[in-house]
């Protein structure tokens, strides 16, 4: 009996030591695990922090050497100035407005297009959906040259005739943003996905009662497509706020730029002014960041959803 | 009655007949498709036709003559200096993807061991992601500025170099300062993908392999590395897409130079088509584009797809 005890009591000592080196093995990892991911975090949010910070400094701070991480003189001069330099007040206008006319047109055809393709059987309903999803491939590129000349020659449109000669078409203005972008393959695509979970007994009971197919869209189907929907608004809202290539090519008249375009062709024009520069690129990004940070549910489960980033 | 029995019998008829029947009683369907259809039949369908035609062609737009040229677009780009440096520095810019990815993998598997605090840090890596690129061009400039620039600085208060460099100019720099202005704002979005598919693997398959004595080295290569081919594969492809559209940066930051080392496939074709007016020659490079896409793609099909299966 005396040697079953020092027995047991040995081993309990053994597993206690084993307990408490496997417990500070754990400990150790988990700080190599904090310490790396705090010293990353720093390094990707400093660059941007950097340009918060300069955006409230007055332009000879922001040149100082060291750099003034915190402000020593903390101002919203720079702001004002952005906001009175020609036009930029303007651009953070049109962006807005073009973001929201672009999401809300985009998601109504869209929506439309992925219901028919998801819950409604008629002939060439595979080939169309195919056809659609196989010029998803095709870069960009392809389509800047003929999609320009398309919006140039558009009929009736920026002195156009009715054969689409005469004046510039769809081209330096609006339309030649909205027009292109009112229709999306992908949306479709990632929408038509997740209305196909939409169980068909609801859509046939709506049927029975005598909902017409426009009603039992957007009565019954509309409603049970939140998180998709809150997807693709935040994803299309993004996309228009930040896009850069498509105005560049479509816009010429400096009143009717975007905030990215106006930013961007006054960075590469004015190489010095700093101060009005970073206050820009604080209010360019402000809009998009808000969404992200207050709709992040939505944000990172639309992320997963598509792959789209 | 003869002759509706004829046609009745008559099964190709019958069947034409009877989708026509289909289609007039599902009208509503065609009709919620027509904005979509009418604007693919625009911009996507008739768009592509139309840049194939401008391929075979002189197309300057002041100019009202655009003659067929046939092939001369096309044989123009091989003899292209500019081009092929163009192609050069593009495919370059790949470093840029496997980069990326681990990056963006490292940063998922260490938020996905259940540390506190995860949304914050998840939320510190993505504000690049969401950053327009027009003002991470802008932010960036500055970093690599050479007087006053943060990462002189740094490097400098370190001792890792002893004079200010001006990278952006510098014609051995420019472009790897741009490959790693992407991968600060790439991370971010490999990185939610990667949790997501982090997030799918059961934990049970862990357990069993800590029973088997795997330790964790061999649960990341054998498990997790494994199961995650399938992100890594759509990962794998979009980044390549993306990398081989570049523009913006390089247009923004360094306007193809220093000697023409940034000039990306991108830029190039924008600066022919806008500035040179010379949209044939611009259209054919798309073509090209597209094609090296399309073969970039199924070879990554064919060497990464082949053994997804679990």
């Amino acid at each position: 009996v005396a040697i079953t005890q020092t027995e047991k009591s040995v081993s309990k000592t053994i597993s206690t030591q084993a307990v408490r080196r496997i417990k500070l093995k754990d400990l150790l990892g988990k700080l190599i695990v904090y310490v790396l991911l705090t010293t990353g975090a720093i390094i990707f949010i400093a660059p941007w922090a950097w340009m918060v910070s300069a955006s409230f400094q007055p332009i000879g701070k922001i040149f100082d050497w060291p750099p003034n991480w915190i402000p020593e003189t903390f101002t919203l001069n720079n702001y004002r100035k952005f906001l009175k330099a020609e036009g930029f007040f303007r651009w953070v206008l049109n962006s807005g407005f073009l973001a929201v006319i672009v999401l809300t047109v985009q998601m109504f055809f869209n929506s439309l297009a992925a219901y028919t393709f998801a819950k409604r059987k008629f002939p060439g309903r595979d080939f169309l959906f195919l056809a659609m999803l196989g010029t998803l491939m095709i870069p960009g590129q392809l389509f800047l040259i003929p999609n320009y000349l398309i919006l140039l020659r558009s009929p009736l449109f920026g002195g156009n005739n009715i054969l689409g000669v005469g004046g510039h078409g769809m081209l330096d203005s609006f339309w030649g943003i909205i027009i292109p972008y009112a229709f999306s393959v992908w949306s479709v695509f990632f929408m038509r996905q997740y209305m196909k979970g939409i169980p068909d007994d609801l859509l046939d009971a709506a049927r029975m009662d005598g909902a017409s197919e426009f009603l039992i869209y957007w009565k019954v189907v509309m409603p049970l497509c939140g998180p998709v929907l809150a997807a693709q608004a935040i994803f299309t809202f993004t996309f228009v706020w930040n896009d850069f290539f498509w105005p560049l090519i479509v816009i010429s008249d400096p009143k009717l730029r975007t905030l990215q375009l106006g930013l961007a062709l006054f960075v590469i024009k004015n190489r010095t002014v700093w101060d009005i520069v970073f206050a820009g690129s604080v209010i360019s990004t402000l809009p998009v960041l808000l969404i992200f940070i207050f709709f992040q549910k939505y944000f990172i489960r639309g992320i997963a959803l598509t792959g789209m980033k | 009655m003869a002759v509706t029995a004829i046609k009745k019998s008559n099964p190709f008829s019958h069947r034409f007949r009877e989708t026509l029947r289909q289609m007039r009683k599902s009208w509503t369907a065609y009709l919620f498709l027509t904005p979509g259809l009418i604007h693919f039949a625009i911009f996507t369908l008739f768009a592509v036709s139309f840049a194939f035609y401008i391929s075979f062609h002189k197309w300057n737009i002041i100019q009202p003559d655009k003659p067929f040229v046939g092939l001369d677009n096309y044989m123009r780009l091989f003899e292209d200096p500019r081009f092929l440096r163009a192609v050069g520095n593009t495919l370059t810019f790949m470093i840029g993807v496997p980069l990326n990815l681990a990056s963006g993998l490292s940063v998922a598997l260490l938020l996905n061991t259940k540390v506190r605090g995860q949304a914050i840090y998840r939320t510190l890596f993505y504000i690049p992601v969401v950053t327009p690129l027009v003002v991470s061009s802008i932010i960036w400039k500055w970093v690599y500025q050479g007087d006053y620039g943060l990462l002189n600085y740094y490097l400098l208060k370190f001792g890792l170099i002893e004079h200010k460099i001006v990278w952006l100019a510098n014609p051995d720099l420019a472009l790897p300062a741009l490959i790693i202005m992407g991968i600060w704002g790439g991370t971010g979005g490999t990185m939610v993908i990667y949790l997501a598919g982090l997030q799918s693997i059961p934990e049970e398959m862990y357990d069993a392999a800590k029973v088997d004595g795997a330790n964790a080295l061999q649960r990341l290569l054998y498990i997790t590395i494994p199961l995650l081919k399938p992100t890594t594969f759509f990962l794998l492809v979009t980044s390549v897409i993306g990398t081989f559209q570049i523009f913006t940066e390089v247009y923004i930051m360094t306007n193809g130079g220093p000697l023409n080392r940034t000039t990306t496939i991108g830029y190039y074709l924008y600066v022919n088509a806008f500035r040179e007016l010379d949209m044939g020659y611009a259209t054919a490079m798309a073509f090209v584009l597209f094609a090296m896409i399309f073969v970039f793609t199924l070879l990554q099909w064919k060497f990464t797809r082949g053994d997804v299966e679990y």
